[in-house]
């Protein structure tokens, strides 16, 4: 999902995550139900961390593992790991930098293996290079049969992985394409097909 | 205005003046407290108003959280608003009252207290209306407005049994006890007179506070509406 | 994970966190004491006196030291908008109510177990009545303050002014729990009365607030 600031892309997140109610409308997720009734099948990772300063790394993946009934310290570790962070680093993430927090966030929404993800720029403040590793990661977890819809400005990076792309301005959706190779670049359709 | 609600306007005046001429002339004075005691017929049917409206705002805040209907909102607010008013009489017209015939201003006895304690918990309703922001202000004060009127059964549960434990003065004991029958008759008057007056205010505040609910509905519609150009 | 166990984990990750940081408990701690020694400048009375106004003193401390704690209930949910994350999650609502009241609960009951003391000492204190009986009076009464302020401190997120809202909501509901305090810490220290009506409607208080705190706190948690 792109669009300029204020295009209502996290709002529209939020909506489906079940954290805000519509004022018009509903949302059925999964064919099953609202997001409360689906919240396990569910992850969601916000535009803010969503974690525990005082506490490491493993301390918080072990906290939300436990809310979805995980008990296993291994799901946790692989996440960890899966994002590119050491599981044993016992520091506190309120000294994480920026990048690590936002991979630490990423773990802990995808954390219970959801079918469904709902991303919030998973990739400010990460570097280039794993940004797209990323991506590159988000592909494979599609490829096994999830879904996922990603909100982001840098549009490129989703270029090769994504199957869709859904174009925001003023709270309304302006367009859908399914395409993998179509060039867009983030709220202005220069040199790209509409 | 619809011509029913002038009328009834109307005949809402027309029956205060009946009622303040049969308080004030026609009652016959207390042969103990004189004529101070006509305070009575204000003092009363002012707690009975009140009493009504907040009962009202109970319902109406049952029903919001219920069916989240903002018109169940509008009423919660115009009856809290309406009964911390004559509340608020109750409160003012208790010790001038209680002054010239008791000799105190006030007295921590079951009735006024709960009073004291009612007036208080709807005008902190009152106060967090003012200041939740986001569109929850409505539920979010349902929410409190459940727990004000729960409470104020305990509120004169423990008052009593303190004031039976630690005795003090209690004012206008018993005024409904015994009371002379022309005296009935001028405070009957005055009961429903300012029953009436209560429906009035409570429903021009609903009405008001129904538009403004409007207003706020119409701004989101627009919003929603003006992103396609 | 079950109800309980969610609620266990959420309690001992706070319990965590707070001796990690530290924060709220040394400025409690200090606040309590200090609330004790200004009352005691304030209300200097003969040792005789000082039994028939402990009980109301000694409540109105403590329901200070309860607001200090009540306040930064919800703080650390709201940084890095963490609550988000539990609010997405299949764990229930009321979980996390119960690990936050059972948290302050315990707080509260700490600050009382230290401040009690400086007051007999200042005070000259001594008990006619039965000791025990303080003590279920103080558990009833905290529990009282304290579910229904962890309730309000709920509230009071999504509206301005947040300290000072918490305390202007939660005391005139509070009203008859500080009375039957008061007045039941009074009567044992006095011997003069039974505070046995005072430990029923304490005990008829809690339970009802407890149940109206969570039939409604979903509401309040997903209202956004």
């Amino acid at each position: 999902m792109v669009g300029d600031n204020g295009a209502g892309k996290s709002t529209l997140l939020r909506v489906v995550a079940g954290l805000m109610q519509p004022s018009q409308g509903s949302v059925t997720l999964l064919g099953a139900g609202t997001a409360r009734e689906v919240a396990h099948r569910i992850g969601y990772m916000g535009h803010a961390p969503l974690l525990y300063d005082e506490l490491d790394g493993m301390e918080n993946l072990r906290y939300f593992a436990g809310l979805y009934g995980l008990q296993d310290d291994g799901i946790g570790r692989d996440a960890m790991r899966t994002v590119g962070l050491d599981p044993d680093l016992e520091r506190r993430v309120g000294q994480y930098s920026q990048g690590m927090r936002q991979r630490l966030s990423l773990a802990r929404a995808v954390l219970h293996n959801p079918e469904l993800m709902l991303l919030d720029e998973p990739f400010s403040n990460v570097d280039v290079h794993s940004a797209r590793d990323m991506a590159a990661v988000l592909g494979r977890v599609r490829d096994r049969g999830k879904t996922i819809f990603v909100v982001t400005h840098q549009s490129a990076l989703m270029e090769q992985v994504a199957d869709e792309f859904v174009h925001m301005a003023e709270g309304k959706i302006v367009s859908r394409e399914r395409v993998r190779q179509v060039q867009m670049s983030a709220g202005s359709g220069a040199g790209g097909e509409r | 205005m619809k011509p029913l609600s002038i009328a009834f306007i109307v005949f809402t005046l027309a029956l205060l003046g009946f009622s303040t001429y049969q308080a004030l002339f026609v009652a016959p004075t207390e042969q103990t407290m004189g004529d101070v005691q006509r305070i009575f017929y204000y003092h009363v049917p002012s707690a009975w108003v009140a009493g009504v409206c907040f009962f009202v705002n109970f319902l109406a805040s049952v029903a919001y959280i219920l069916k989240r209907n903002s018109d169940a909102d509008a009423l919660a607010a115009a009856s809290a608003e309406v009964g911390v008013v004559f509340c608020t009489i109750v409160l003012i017209t208790g010790p001038i009252w209680a002054r010239p015939v008791w000799g105190i201003w006030w007295t921590w006895d079951a009735r006024l207290t709960t009073t004291l304690v009612l007036w208080l918990i709807y005008v902190s309703y009152l106060i967090l209306r003012h200041f939740a922001t986001g569109s929850q202000t409505k539920l979010l004060a349902a929410v409190l407005a459940i727990f004000g009127f729960v409470d104020v059964p305990i509120v004169y549960m423990s008052i009593r049994w303190f004031r039976t434990q630690h005795p003090s003065p209690v004012m206008g004991g018993g005024e409904n006890s015994g009371l002379d029958p022309a005296m009935l008759h001028a405070f009957l008057w005055n009961l429903l007179a300012f029953t009436c007056v209560g429906i009035i205010l409570v429903v021009a505040r609903y009405r008001l506070q129904q538009m403004e609910n409007e207003v706020e509905a119409e701004h989101a519609r627009l919003a929603l509406a003006g992103g396609a150009r | 994970m079950s109800a309980v166990g969610v609620t266990k984990s959420t309690l001992l990750k706070d319990l965590r966190m707070e001796w990690r940081s530290k924060d709220a408990i040394n400025s409690m701690l200090f606040f309590s004491l200090l609330v004790v020694v200004i009352f005691s400048f304030a209300f200097n009375p003969t040792a005789e006196q000082s039994r028939l106004i402990a009980g109301g003193l000694i409540w109105v401390a403590f329901l200070f030291a309860a607001v200090v704690a009540l306040n930064q209930t919800w703080a650390r949910e709201l940084r890095n908008q963490v609550l988000d994350a539990y609010r997405v999650s299949p764990a229930p609502p009321n979980a996390l109510f119960l690990a936050k009241v059972l948290g302050n609960f315990l707080f509260v009951v700490v600050l009382e177990a230290l401040m009690a003391p400086l007051f007999v000492v200042f005070y000259q204190l001594r008990s006619v009545g039965p000791v025990w009986q303080l003590v279920v009076i103080a558990l009833l009464g905290t529990w009282a303050l304290v579910v229904n302020g962890t309730f309000f401190a709920a509230l009071s997120i999504r509206t301005r002014s947040r300290e000072i809202m918490l305390p202007l909501i939660l005391f005139p509901i509070s009203i008859p729990a500080l009375l039957a305090m008061v007045d039941a810490t009074t009567s044992i220290l006095t011997g003069e009365s039974s505070p046995d009506f005072w430990i029923k409607l304490l005990l008829v208080y809690d339970v009802i607030f407890t149940a109206v705190c969570l039939l409604l706190f979903e509401s309040v948690l997903n209202a956004e």
